[in-house]
This record gives structure tokens, sequence and C-alpha cells, in this order.
């Protein structure tokens, strides 16, 4: 499969890039961004891509994506779930939710460690890992799934049926 | 005022002072322009480009507005700092990467009132001569990141930005810019870093003090959401008036997010030093939950010293000098600061009697070995080691001298770092030690005394894992 950026992101990426006339690395992140909000993650050759259009040497681009938690270097579910881990989200329950959303979709998060967060569904379906504070903590459980912020969740199965 | 109504049920807490939040879950309010012009926005913009770009750091100064980020620094002083006869372009940048555990204050304005905060940049950027200003904002607030772009198109269609603003000679571009999820970004020289296209790597002050060397090394100005809010507010009401809100060098408003074990967890905006945090706790947020005692307190954001119930400070200086028990701390900048911690980001986190100790400061540690940014020895190392003792000490495999141990990692990270998540990360552990050894020690096996348990293969060897 070759790797190939459709027109409209590119068009996009060209947008942004134009926010930073003094340094094109400055848009390194906004990129990123771009491309995995349409591919989903951010693989070798999206690497290779974004360094060809910024001029900059390829292990540029990859000390970033590596080093950003909100970046991602394998394929997500459809829907990426990330569940608040910090204080006061586990004193609402956060651990319990992780717990019950994996059950429900039937995620095993056994494999995951601090370089491999992401556990997905054997469907693809959902994809889930642990966040550090989603600034919402008078809230807590919160998660966001894909782009959509969820506060005070009540369940998991209220909460995952609203994804199909 | 009197004509703001609230949305049944959000009502302010009659002890707030809504300014930054006056348009917060208010009755009818939508994040447009035009319903931001109606209610006299952008009429301070008109004003302030009025003024010397020098007045209106001096109105500031006045206000005695000190930065709502966390450092509490006084803002006018800040842009003071920028170099005088520079000739290097100026930039400002606006913290909005709100990642302080317990603060979630910046979400509200950025999602509800965001013509706010891009007035009150347009205002901090003619009086500092930044003609190119970013957000940052956190990557985790998708939807407020498209609702800023949204808001600087409105406000570059009426001219309040781009070439010429409302017909004066000054020109200015404001973009956004989203972090990756990484709270080291909040720290402003790795914002800056980030903002470059790098791992944000926090530099080192002196010499890179980002109003002398900040982004592509030109003089920039670093405020967070809430302080150029503020900003356009001094304006409104003059910095002597506004001046007079709160208590003497403990100006304005701030926004206290409560969490944890009260029955009502939330944003309340208040004057700075109008609450004790008997007060907050008990009035405000409607008391502990049923049946439960206090036991401590994390005042702003966990980066902040642990304060515990049933201790005593000294506050005040010679005859006003005093001891108060932790219901009576004022919640300002100076009084949390004299109890020996800090008002920080405004988050407090309140912790009952059903809590263990091992366990928060477990969760506050994972929070720290996972943000470190991995540049300064001591806090990349020192911040896993103290997460692992504490997964120890929650396993119940944890020896009693492991918390000796934690606290000699801790006192090793703290001032051995080139930025202040060292301290965040040493103080908070430290803190939980001096105030609470006893409840960690109970937590630790007896039957490990003398044993030196420091890895899985020992733990499995003694049968207990």
């Amino acid at each position: 499969m070759s790797f190939e950026v459709p027109a409209e992101v590119e068009t996009k990426v060209d947008q942004r890039i134009t926010h930073y006339p003094v340094s094109k690395r400055s848009a390194v992140l906004p990129v990123i961004h771009e491309l995995q909000h349409h591919f989903g993650f951010i693989s070798e050759e999206a690497v290779e891509w974004i360094a060809v259009k910024l001029e900059l040497e390829p292990i540029k681009v990859l000390e970033v994506v590596t080093f950003y938690p909100g970046i991602r270097q394998s394929a997500p579910g459809k829907f990426h779930i990330r569940v608040c881990r910090t204080l006061s989200c586990a004193m609402a329950g956060s651990a319990e939710l992780m717990d019950a959303l994996c059950e429900t979709a039937n995620i095993d998060r056994s494999g995951t460690d601090h370089h491999h967060p992401i556990a997905v569904s054997p469907d693809g379906k959902f994809s889930i890992e642990f966040a550090e504070c989603l600034a919402s903590c008078g809230t807590g459980p919160v998660c966001l799934v894909n782009d959509d912020f969820h506060e005070a969740v009540p369940n998991a199965a209220e909460l995952l049926a609203k994804y199909d | 005022m009197s004509d703001v109504k609230y949305i049944s049920g959000k009502e302010p807490h009659p002890k707030e002072r809504r300014m930054i939040f006056k348009n917060v879950d208010r009755e009818g309010w939508d994040q447009s322009i035009e319903t931001y012009e109606k209610d006299g926005g952008y009429e301070v913009l008109k004003k302030a480009m009025k003024m010397a770009p020098g007045d209106i750091t001096t109105e500031v100064k006045t206000g005695g507005l000190r930065g709502r980020g966390g450092a509490g620094f006084p803002t006018g002083v800040k842009w003071g700092f920028l170099p005088p006869n520079n000739t290097k372009p100026v930039y400002l940048i606006c913290n909005a990467d709100e990642s302080e555990p317990g603060t979630f204050k910046d979400r509200y304005i950025i999602h509800q009132d965001p013509h706010q905060l891009i007035e009150g940049m347009i205002i901090s950027c003619f009086a500092v001569g930044a003609k190119l200003a970013y957000i940052y904002i956190r990557e985790e607030f998708p939807e407020g990141a498209q609702i800023l772009e949204a808001a600087i198109e409105e406000a570059r269609a009426k001219n309040y930005l781009g070439d010429n603003v409302l017909g004066s000679d000054f020109d200015l571009e404001i973009y956004v810019h989203r972090g990756a999820g990484a709270y080291i970004c909040g720290e402003e020289t790795g914002l800056i870093e980030s903002l470059e296209g790098k791992r944000p790597y926090p530099r080192i002050k002196p010499p890179y003090f980002p109003a002398a060397m900040g982004l592509y090394l030109c003089p920039t100005i670093v405020n967070n959401v809430e302080t150029l809010c503020h900003v356009g507010h001094i304006l409104r009401i003059g910095g002597e008036e506004w001046a007079k809100i709160g208590t003497p060098n403990n100006t304005g408003t701030r926004i206290l997010c409560v969490s944890g074990d009260v029955q009502k967890p939330g944003y309340y905006e208040v004057e700075v030093g109008s609450l004790t945090m008997g007060e907050l706790i008990n009035d405000v947020c409607g008391g502990l939950k049923e049946g439960r005692e206090l036991k401590a307190v994390i005042p702003g954001g966990s980066s902040a010293k642990v304060l515990r119930a049933g201790e005593t400070f000294k506050v005040g200086r010679g005859d006003d000098a005093k001891e108060i028990d932790i219901w009576n701390i004022k919640m300002d900048f100076d009084t949390l600061a004299a109890c020996g911690s800090m008002a920080g980001s405004g988050g407090v986190i309140v912790i009952d009697d059903s809590r263990s100790i091992s366990w928060v400061l477990n969760n506050i540690n994972a929070f720290y070995a996972h943000e470190s940014c991995g540049q300064c020895t001591p806090c990349r190392e020192g911040s896993l080691w103290m997460k692992k003792i504490t997964d120890r000490l929650v396993g119940g495999t944890a020896s009693p001298t492991d918390i000796d141990t934690l606290y000699d990692v801790a006192k090793n990270i703290d001032g051995r770092t080139i930025c202040a998540f060292g301290e965040a990360s040493a103080w908070s552990t430290e803190s939980f030690i001096e105030k609470f050894k006893d409840e960690l020690v109970a937590d630790t096996n007896p039957e490990l005394a003398g044993e030196k348990v420091n890895n899985e293969a020992q733990l499995a060897a003694a049968g207990l894992l």
C-alpha cells in the first residue's frame, strides 16, 4: 500500500505552514496533527513525508513523534478512547471506568506499557489508553472518545453505545 | 451585572464575584462575536488602542495582577523585562496548555467565552509591541482549538486583528498552535521549544528568560489564559479600581477549581483572599461527603505541597503573627506561601479520611514519572524511582526503610534540575512524607525490614510476587 496524502489534507497542511513565517520547523506538530487526524496514526512513511514537506531531516520529525503522548505510532481503533488517570478522576473512579470499558469493548490491556500504551479491541472498533489530567477535575471520571469529550461518565455500556 | 442570568442549576455561589467567568454558564450566551459585542465586548480594546502602550503596562502594574498559571509572578513586571531599545520582533504566547492536575479553569474560558481571551490578548500584544502571537492550547482540547480559530476569524473580519487594527498602524496576527499531550509544555521555555517544532526540553534560566530570549531567541511574553483575560478587565475599570478587589498584594479575582471529596466540586471565582479554606470547603462546596472527615488538601495543583488536617501554620509578621489551623488559611498567594505551600494554579484537591495516603501519593508519582521530559537525570530517573517505590507501597511489598529511600530520592531531585518540574515532583513526595510518615510506614511490610528489596527477582525469591 503506497502512502498518499489526499489533496485536501495537503491543502490544510500548506495552510498551517503559513502560520509560521519565521520557521517552517515550527509547523511540525500542526502537520502531524493533520496527518494523524486523517490516517489515525503517524507511520514511518508519514514521518518521511513531513520531513520532505518541511525540509527537515526525518529524525527531527521522529524525535517529536516519539516524545509526545498525543502522537500515535500504531493504528488505533475506529473510536479511540482516552480515560483520565490522574488524581481527581482516579478518586472519582477512573480505574473502575477503564476496567468496565475494556470489559464491555472486549479489550485486553495486558500487553500495554509506557511505550505501547494503546490496546485495541479484536474487531478494531475501539482502542483505549489512559491519559494524564484532561483538565476537568470537577466532573470526573472523564474521557475523550476521538474528539468528543465526556464528563462524569455514568457507565461504560452507555458511553460505548453512542459509538457505532 | 444584575441583568446577567445563569443557567438553572449552574448559578454562581453568593460568595463568588464573577469577572472572568461572568459569561460561563450564562443564560442566552454563546461564543459568537455578536453576542460578545452586544455585551460591551471589544469596547475596552478600542479604548486601549488610543492609549500609549507603556501606559497599558503601567495600569497592569498598578492593578498588581499576578500570573494565574502557577508561579504568581507580577504580570506588569514580567512585561517590563522586555529589553529597552529592542530591535528584534516581540512575540506573545498565550499559555493554554492547562494541565496541572486539579486545574480546570481555562477550559471554560476557551470553550464558552473565547472573545474575552482574544480581546485580552490583542490589548496585551499592543502593550508589549507583539505583531505575532500564538495560543498554545493543549491537544486534548480539540473543540477548544476550533472555537478559538473560529473566534479569531470573526475578530479578523471586524479588523480587531490583521493589518492596521482599527485603523491604527498596529498589525497583529494570532494563530492557534496545538500541543500533543505533554505536561512539560506548560513550562514556558518548554512551551517555546515545542512551538519551535522540537522536543519540549525546558531551557535554563538564565540566560533564557523568555522576555529577553524566547521564541526564535527573540523577546517573548508568555502569559496564562486567565491572566490575559484579567488585562482586559484592568483596563475596563482602571488599575487603581481593580487593585481594590481582593487584598493588598493579592489583588483581583481568581478562579478556584475544587475537586475530590467535597459535596459540590466545581469552579468558583472569588476575590483573592476573600475566603478561608473552611469557607471554601464548607460553605461554597457544600462540605465534605456524608460522615467523612478532612484528611488533607492540595491547595494549588498537584505540584503544591500538601496541607494536613490537624496541622498548625504560622502566618503573618510581627504583631500580626499568629498560629492557625487548616480551616483558617486564607486562599491567597501570600498566606498559602506562608503555610509552606502555594496558591499555584488554583486547583484545590480535597482528600478525606476514606483515602489511603499511599494510594494518593502513588497516583501523583505516576503522573510525574510519566510527564518528566527526561532532560535532567535526577528528574528522569528519580520520578520513576519514586513511582516504583510507591507501587510497592500500594502493593504491600515495600520495606519499612523504603520511606526513607523515597524521601532521599525526592531530596536529590529538588534543586538539581533545569526547570521547576523537578521541584514539583519532589515537593509533593517530600511533603507527603513529612506530614504522613506514620501512615506511609504503616503500609510497608515489616517482614521485609532489613531486606534490600529493590527488584522483581528479589521479590519473587521472597515469595512476594
